[in-house]
């Protein structure tokens, strides 16, 4: 366990990209292939459950540190983890450490979904015992499922990679898809050639960059293809060994969240890999993410839900054909293979090509970029002709051109203290902007946007600007005005001020506005009815 | 009994109204008894000081050399207007007190900041006993819990091993004013000099100039070979992290020691190497321990957790209640200390000790040297 809290400890410390891979690497050339396994589990964001009750365990710790809950719960608010609060609130008892591996305390925590709770709670205390405070928090995370790591699994391939002197696209390959460390080994699943390969593993995707500078320093537009960038969720529609998956860009399989595209496991042949977008669309187009949104968390899918958020898939790459992993093929190679699939399936009303857009010149996209969001699109993706598929984010043949956000200056009136790295400073703040009756309503949180030396300063603010308390969250004397982007915005019932606004964010600081200067709610709705 | 409490919190000051005099006070007043050089606590203006001895050398030099100081030892009492006073150890930097007030039989104990460990450099902490206790309250959450001292001062002592195998610079960053001292005086110091920061330089060269057993330290100029730093280790006050003055230290690690480094969050967000979880205030355990042995009634929890551990305390048998101070800001007060020291930092060694000779010849009695030295300063320019 020690080995794997050091790994997990000396992660957290550093922001360098570098030493991070250096220290998974090391990790995996030195760990036991079962502790291997086990923490790529992590790493790759499979969390095991084992059935604990969070409240159970914070009423546990608690009373192992011997503390009343108002006091825990004040703790905890300061820290803002619950694994880290608890370690930090036990008796420093079990200091020097536990020898029992990774793998051990996966089995002993294996054992609790059988068991009482009251049996839970004294299998939980005991091990709580044995740790060290640094323990204790892995030990945590692993028992409530709540672990989150800085490092991307594209860092961790790199890594293992490297250990393991293997290509890095095989190994994304590898720890793709379903696959669960007590039916699998490390050799298996990473170090044996081929033989694992599972018929749902999809292939990594392909991420763009925001296009820098303008596009014409691309070069020659008859090099580039240009698409619609839609918003939607990216997906990946694969068919082999006549089943159908659909993998979502969070690496989630969500093929039973839309049937409506089942019926293409009939169509497509076998061995079809697709990527691109789906979207909920109606009336010959997209329609805006929030329509998507209202049926993506839901477990059953009413008749109802249906109808009114009907999806559509618009296909932009084609990665495997027959059974071929066809990435090595230049875009255009494959959006000809794309559109031929396409045009012998033709007829259906669900399985769209993106298409193309007409361009001779870059002034041309220009002209049509300011027409996106009338598009229901975000913007252009700008492909290169000649370019490979290749893997995760990387520069040079796949750019985003995103359209400007919507923004509005508001005014900040709440805050509340941040968590994980930001614990201890007011990070997340509640913006508002003046209503009819002078009024300011809430209509925006958004968490990122600030440099750190900004955050410093408003943090100092706040604290001396506090008006009243309500539980974490503070009042503040509104007088800070920032300028708040946002991707999309809607009417909404659930809201005070009679909007949403979609992925807000603080796009800068504005020190040379006076509270009254913000905007007006009459601003925000007229934003609404020009984009409804 | 008097009409009034002994102690009055004001919205300036703590304040004895018998004997007219002001504790830590932050806006200037006739009177004011200091706890602690540190920034929040000892602010500029006030007519009269009075401190504890070891104070001396640093109120001066961040008062002003000629603010009237009146000192005493620990222990010493003293009568204004028929209220009884004296000053006790609080262990939290060198020559801070508590102040301990009497007036007809009722006692009260104002302790600034203060921690119970015996750093090896202040006078360790003594209880006092009282009927009304004015505590801090800055790491009250039952998380804070200090790991002894030996075992912080063997990390750094590790970390900095480690640097010299790599062949890096250990870059280490705490208060000037207690942290730093703390941990030169508890670390195993190799052969090579140690690097400072102007404003920790300035400070130990005060302490040294005083009769304060520190080592010399190298203050860090634009001539200084940067050959030299390889391996060596280097003091600094926080925050030097965003500065280019770290720059030239490279390749270099960052440390940083304080309380709040026992949060992963806190920790991440300094962006150092390694976070040394080391504070001059009490953990939780301690906070809890000398409240009891006050054995006071009455306790005031100013700056910190006051809600809460006021809350604790009530729950607990003791009547408390929080108050609202200017204290608790040593953060912002070291950070705008830092930019004018880096400014120093970047100028020679000689042009930093002629302004720091300069403001000692002002303050002292006019001497024919210092207006010599002022004279031809005047006709260079």
């Amino acid at each position: 366990m020690k080995q794997f809290a050091d790994l997990f400890m000396n992660l957290d410390r550093t922001n360098k990209t570098n030493a991070k891979v250096d220290l998974l690497r090391q990790y995996f050339l030195e760990a036991s292939d079962e502790d291997k396994l086990w923490a790529l589990t992590l790493f790759t964001g499979r969390r095991p459950s084992f059935k604990v009750n969070r409240t159970m365990v914070k009423e546990w710790a608690a009373q192992e540190a011997n503390v009343p809950m108002w006091l825990f719960q004040e703790s905890y608010h300061s820290v803002g983890d619950l694994g880290e609060t608890i370690s930090l609130l036990l008796p420093r008892t079990g200091s020097a450490g536990s020898d029992k591996s990774l793998t051990g305390w996966f089995e002993y925590l294996g054992e609790l979904p059988k068991m009482t709770d009251e049996e839970k709670h004294a299998h939980i205390v005991n091990a709580w015992a044995q740790l060290s405070q640094h323990e204790t928090f892995v030990f945590n995370k692993l028992l409530m499922g709540s672990f989150r790591i800085g490092v991307s699994q594209t860092l961790v391939v790199r890594a293992l990679a490297e250990a393991t002197e293997t290509d890095s696209n095989v190994i994304a390959h590898r720890v793709m898809g379903q696959w669960e460390p007590q039916s699998t080994t490390f050799k298996k699943l990473i170090l044996d050639k081929g033989e694992n390969d599972n018929a749902s593993r999809p292939y990594p995707y392909y991420l763009a960059y925001q296009i820098e500078g303008d596009v014409s320093d691309l070069g020659e537009p008859a090099d580039w293809f240009a698409e619609w960038k839609w918003d939607g969720i990216r997906s990946q529609i694969i068919h082999r060994n006549n089943e159908l998956f659909i993998w979502t860009r969070g690496e989630e399989l969500s093929t039973e969240k839309f049937p409506e595209l089942h019926f293409l496991a009939e169509i497509l042949p076998n061995g079809t890999v697709l990527d691109g977008e789906i979207v909920t669309y109606q009336e010959g187009k997209p329609m805006p993410f929030n329509v998507l949104q209202t049926r993506i968390g839901r477990k059953n899918l009413s008749k109802k839900v249906l109808e009114e958020a009907p999806i559509a898939f618009l296909g932009y790459d084609m990665l495997e054909a027959n059974g071929v992993d066809i990435r090595g093929l230049t875009q255009e190679q494959r959006r000809a293979e794309l559109e031929l699939l396409h045009s012998q399936v033709a007829g259906q009303s669900v399985f769209y090509l993106s298409p193309l857009i007409d361009f001779k010149e870059w002034k041309d996209l220009h002209d049509l970029h300011s027409t996106s969001r009338e598009q229901n699109a975000e913007g252009f993706m700008i492909k290169r002709k000649a370019g490979t598929y290749q893997v995760g984010r990387k520069k040079g043949d796949w750019w985003k051109w995103k359209v400007d956000p919507l923004s509005v200056d508001a005014v900040l009136i709440y805050a509340q203290k941040g968590s994980g790295r930001r614990a201890e400073l007011f990070t997340d703040y509640t913006f508002a902007v003046w209503g009819d009756d002078g009024k300011l309503v809430p209509f925006a949180k958004a968490y990122s946007g600030l440099t750190d030396q900004e955050i410093g300063k408003v943090d100092y603010f706040i604290k001396r600007n506090v008006i009243e308390k309500f539980g974490p969250v503070r009042t503040v004397k509104p007088e800070l005005v920032f300028e708040i982007g946002f991707e999309g915005i809607n009417a909404s019932t659930r809201h005070k001020s009679g909007i949403a606004v979609r992925f807000p964010r603080i796009l800068r600081w504005r020190q040379d506005k006076k509270a009254e200067e913000a905007d007006t709610l009459e601003n925000l709705k007229g934003i609404l009815e020009m984009y409804r | 009994m008097p009409a009034q409490p002994l102690l009055q919190f004001t919205g300036k000051s703590i304040y004895c109204s018998v004997a007219d005099v002001h504790i830590d006070p932050w806006i200037p007043v006739d009177r004011a008894i200091i706890t602690h050089a540190h920034s929040d606590h000892a602010r500029w203006g006030s007519r009269h000081y009075l401190s504890h001895k070891d104070s001396e050398p640093i109120l001066r030099l961040r008062l002003g050399q000629d603010i009237s100081l009146q000192t005493m030892e620990y222990g010493q009492k003293f009568m204004i207007n028929g209220v009884k006073f004296s000053l006790h150890p609080a262990g939290h930097i060198i020559g801070s007190a508590q102040v301990r007030v009497e007036y007809q039989g009722e006692v009260w104990v104002a302790s600034g900041d203060y921690k119970l460990e015996n750093d090896n450099f202040s006078v360790p902490f003594e209880p006092v006993k009282c009927n009304v206790f004015i505590t801090e309250s800055t790491f009250g959450l039952p998380i804070y819990k200090w790991q002894p001292q030996h075992e912080v001062m063997t990390e750094i002592d590790n970390w900095w091993a480690q640097n010299r195998v790599d062949g890096k610079a250990s870059v280490i960053m705490g208060y000037s004013l207690g942290k730093m001292q703390r941990i030169l005086k508890n670390i195993q110091l190799q052969q090579e000099p140690i690097y400072a920061h102007g404003a920790i330089f300035t400070l130990n060269e005060r302490l040294r100039e005083a009769g304060f057993d520190l080592p010399k330290l190298t203050l860090v100029t634009k001539e200084t070979d940067k050959k030299l730093f390889k391996g060596a280790l280097v003091v600094a006050p926080p925050s030097v992290d965003s500065s280019t003055w770290i720059k030239k230290f490279a390749p270099y690690s960052l440390g940083y020691c304080s309380g709040w480094m026992a949060l992963r969050g806190a920790k991440n967000r300094r962006a150092v190497d390694q976070g040394f979880v080391l504070s001059d205030h009490v953990d939780w355990p301690d906070l809890n321990t000398a409240v009891l042995e006050t054995g006071a009634e009455k306790v005031y929890v100013t700056h910190g957790y006051t809600a809460i551990y006021s809350r604790w305390l009530n729950e607990n048998g003791i009547w408390a209640a929080e108050v609202n101070t200017m204290y608790g800001n040593e953060d912002e007060n070291e950070e705008e200390e830092v930019v004018q020291d880096a400014a120093v930092a970047s100028e020679s060694y000689e042009q930093h000790k002629a302004a720091l000779d300069a403001e000692i010849d002002l303050a002292s009695t006019k001497s024919p040297m210092g207006d010599l030295g002022a004279g031809e300063g005047g006709l260079q320019s």
